[in-house]
């Protein structure tokens, strides 16, 4: 058994990071249905869930549920195999392109094995271009869908959808080439480390300032390409009843939604990646005390949510959130007061790509909130007419720039 | 047998399996869709050669944008069941004979080559990005910028012909 254990040790380390990644997704695919539902009402001055455990924490368990346990019809007339291939295919694909996200610098050592955060290599030669190669299969799950179906405002959905997908997948792909250019690789983790090349200069070092051109098309470009607001025309509700998956009931439609929040994660990823330093601290290297900056956050987060959990409605509100608040603060006064530097060290990375991953999702919920959907003429003009030519003068600016002066 | 060779016969079969139900599947979107299977599995064996960059652009352009253009075209037309003409009937038997012919030269060929099939190993920088630009932007870019000059020419042939007549 132990000499099975040391030889398949690679592949043993790969699969239980694909079961822990895959778990880690979906639960934060379900809390951020919750936190968009969240904030949207917030936005709109509504109170959102709040009936299933405090602060309807637990409505994504229920909704989860719910969708288990629906009928699942399979409407008459429907491409029986292209009808049930469709919403695997759009599953796997947008959870495959998330394995190629690296998620930290520095290995873990484990069992005497180098463990890195993510489940590609970290010297994966060809990075961003297998995430476009997913993400330009990604298509097929939303088109299939709305032809397989056998209705005529799925087929629509589904038609919008393909038109969409390849005309904003050109602008998408030259807006990163102005970022491949400075980093000289396809690899993520060089193109982090090109933006970290002058550590003092912290935040100025970031992709962002040179290539603001290009990560306006990119960003825009993506949510076309996640179908979001306000480019979601493959699933307007008031035109075309839910596009694409009106025909999809129980699970197969939750397969679509995980799907697209899926997207939305990777996406945001990319765009902490390639343009926001990745896991590069804001603050120059020389900063050490700013180490201590996630550690500090957990105290008052702690302590916010034991004063706002005291004065919660339910008994178990009032139980939950000021113990879950306890938890954070100790953990926090321990992670300052203990000499553990290295686990200090080590969040550093994690802690600064997922804030950034969580501020862009952010804006993508805020964009739902605040932006009306496109034309269909509009959103074809905007992508050929202003994105494309956009993303192509930006590539030739950023060669030029590079050309006379070097990179950086 | 070791796991690059399991791979490749796994890829092999996808290839071939999608190359042949291309032909006798009935609906076009089936037939589109066997196609993209074969683009995959090639893009899997490019892999498997150490060609990671032509292996992500097979799927990006293959599989992404010319077979999604394939199936937008055929959902927009809302293509049928494929029809039978009187000719594509009398097709059957000359076509079966060239599959046998080109199978029997296939084997033919390989049954005469010396020694085992050398695995392709790392074809390195041949195939690296690096390698493949310079080569495109050096070695041949005559017939490189002739060919965009080419697609440009039938690029502005589409919109021509795409035009509504003026009145």
């Amino acid at each position: 058994m132990s000499a099975f254990l040391a030889s398949n040790a690679e592949l043993i380390i790969t699969i239980v990071k694909i079961a822990l990644l895959l778990f880690i997704v979906l639960t934060v695919n379900a809390y951020l249905t919750w936190f968009e539902r969240k904030v949207v009402a917030h936005m709109q001055s509504r109170w959102g869930p709040h009936r299933v455990g405090p602060h309807g924490l637990l409505q994504p368990l229920a909704d989860g549920v719910k969708f288990l346990f629906k009928e699942d019809p399979t409407p008459a007339g429907v491409d029986k195999f292209v009808y049930y291939l469709a919403p695997l295919l759009a599953l796997a694909l947008a959870l495959t392109s998330i394995s190629i996200i690296p998620f930290g610098p520095n290995p873990i050592r484990l069992f005497g094995h180098d463990v890195y955060l993510g489940i590609a290599p970290p010297d994966l030669n060809i990075g961003i271009l297998a995430l476009f190669a997913i993400t330009a299969l990604g298509v097929y799950g939303v088109a299939l869908a709305g032809w397989s179906s056998n209705s005529k405002y799925p087929l629509l959905g589904g038609l919008r959808s393909s038109a969409q997908m390849i005309s904003y997948e050109l602008a998408l792909t030259m807006s990163v080439v102005g970022v491949l250019l400075i980093a000289g690789s396809f690899n993520l983790t060089d193109i982090i480390n090109v933006q970290a090349k002058h550590p003092e200069r912290g935040i100025l070092g970031w992709n962002i300032f040179p290539q603001i051109l290009g990560f306006i098309c990119f960003f825009i470009a993506a949510v076309a390409e996640t179908n979001r607001v306000p480019f979601d025309l493959p699933e307007a509700e008031s035109e075309l009843v839910a596009g694409f998956h009106t025909e999809y009931a129980s699970f197969k439609f939750a397969m679509f939604f995980i799907a697209e929040y899926t997207s939305m994660i990777t996406v945001s990823s990319l765009c902490a990646i390639m343009f926001f330093g990745g896991w590069l601290s804001p603050f120059p290297a020389s900063w050490t005390f700013t180490h201590y900056l996630p550690s500090v956050i957990l105290i008052p987060a702690g302590l916010w949510l034991i004063w706002d959990g005291i004065r919660y409605e339910t008994i178990f509100g009032k139980i939950i959130l000021p113990g879950v608040g306890t938890v954070l603060t100790v953990a926090g006064i321990a992670l300052l007061l203990s000499n553990l530097q290295f686990v200090n060290e080590f969040i550093q990375a994690p802690f600064w790509l997922l804030s950034k991953i969580l501020v862009f999702l952010f804006v993508y919920v805020w964009m739902r909130g605040t932006l009306p959907r496109f034309r269909y003429d509009q959103l074809m003009a905007f992508g050929w007419k202003l994105l494309l030519p956009l993303s192509i003068a930006n590539v030739i600016l950023t060669s030029f720039v590079i050309l006379k002066w070097g990179a950086q | 047998m070791t796991p690059q060779l399991l791979i490749f016969f796994v890829l092999a079969a996808l290839a071939v399996l999608g190359a042949v139900s291309l032909i006798l599947q009935k609906h076009p979107i089936h037939s589109a869709l066997s196609l993209i299977v074969v683009m995959v599995a090639l893009a899997g064996l490019y892999l498997l050669m150490g060609a990671e960059f032509v292996a992500a652009v097979q799927i990006i352009v293959y599989g992404g944008a010319i077979m999604v253009l394939f199936v937008f075209v055929i959902m927009l037309l809302n293509a049928g069941i494929e029809e039978h003409t009187s000719l594509s009937k009398f097709a059957g038997p000359p076509g079966l004979l060239l599959v046998v012919a080109l199978a029997g030269f296939l084997a033919a060929t390989i049954a005469r080559s010396t020694g085992t099939v050398q695995a392709a190993g790392q074809t390195g920088a041949m195939a690296s990005t690096k390698g493949i630009s310079s080569m495109l932007f050096r070695d041949f870019v005559y017939p490189f910028e002739l060919t965009s000059f080419l697609i440009l020419v039938a690029i502005m042939g589409a919109v021509v012909l795409a035009q509504r007549e003026k009145s």
